[in-house]
């Protein structure tokens, strides 16, 4: 059985991947289909991209929808009251989703 | 035979000229137009609708007028050249896809026209139904904003 941690630490298939665009229609060709994939992104995407989805709130959706990681999706929510741009955002962002990868996978091994 | 042009004469041209510029007139109106009778107007548009010269008759509507909003984008989809053609005849399938045409510059590329309701329904179905198709590498939209002019290739009287 599958305990919280590991089904949002899952692989989604790739439909339900998460797409980095960069505007509307504009695809970066970078996508995530697990929560560590997502981590390893936020690192290299054009950070174009970061600002585009964080505040349309792409990010919190896809976590809240298809991870199904409300307690992530908050987090990212959080990030909006912030107003961070440019790497600032990707600093903080990846510190908000690694912090929380790290903590599931802690959870896994428990 | 397929890609063999068909040999069409001065008669036939000026046919399709009138067809392009109206489609509903009647075989006795293009018929009085070019002096001929009407029977051999109908012979004439028979004979190219079954060689597959004219391809269909179509409706240009002015989606406003009546209600729907729409906006057009041409989408520029680069893909993994083994995948290419499987990506051009996945695209076709969609609805909100208008025209697929491939094209070979500095990388082979797909060219798409898309229409949706508005910005967020087009960027939707781009990131939803066209980034997973396996081969695709990225895509770059551009939406229209306003157009000059729309019209096919007409023919020319000789």
């Amino acid at each position: 059985m599958m305990t919280p941690a590991s089904r949002i630490l899952r692989t989604v298939p790739r439909e339900n991947a998460f797409y980095f665009f960069t505007s509307i229609g504009n695809y970066t060709g970078e996508s995530a289909t697990s929560l560590e994939e997502f981590v390893k992104k936020v690192k290299e995407v054009n950070v174009k991209s970061l600002e585009f989805h964080l505040y349309r709130g792409d990010f919190e959706k896809w976590a809240s929808q298809t991870l199904e990681d409300k307690d992530l999706a908050e987090k990212i929510r959080n990030l909006h009251s912030l107003n961070l741009a440019g790497d600032s955002l990707r600093d903080q962002l990846y510190f908000t989703a690694s912090k929380r990868y790290e903590k599931l996978r802690s959870e896994l091994h428990e | 035979m397929k890609n063999q042009a068909m040999v069409l004469d001065g008669l036939d041209l000026k046919i399709l000229q009138a067809l392009q510029e109206n489609a509903k007139q009647t075989y006795t109106e293009i018929g009085s137009q070019l002096s001929v009778a009407h029977s051999t107007v109908y012979d004439r548009i028979k004979r190219m609708e079954e060689q597959g010269i004219i391809k269909k008759y179509t409706t240009l509507l002015d989606l406003e007028k009546v209600g729907m909003k729409q906006i057009t984008a041409i989408m520029t989809v680069f893909t993994d050249p083994k995948e290419s053609d499987n990506v051009a005849m996945r695209l076709s399938h969609f609805k909100e896809v208008l025209e697929v045409s491939t094209s070979l510059s500095e990388e082979l590329l797909i060219i798409a026209k898309v229409a949706a309701e508005n910005q967020e329904r087009l960027h939707s179905f781009i990131a939803q139904s066209i980034a997973p198709l396996p081969g695709v590498l990225r895509i770059r939209t551009s939406i229209i904003t306003k157009k000059y002019k729309e019209q096919g290739f007409l023919v020319e009287k000789r």
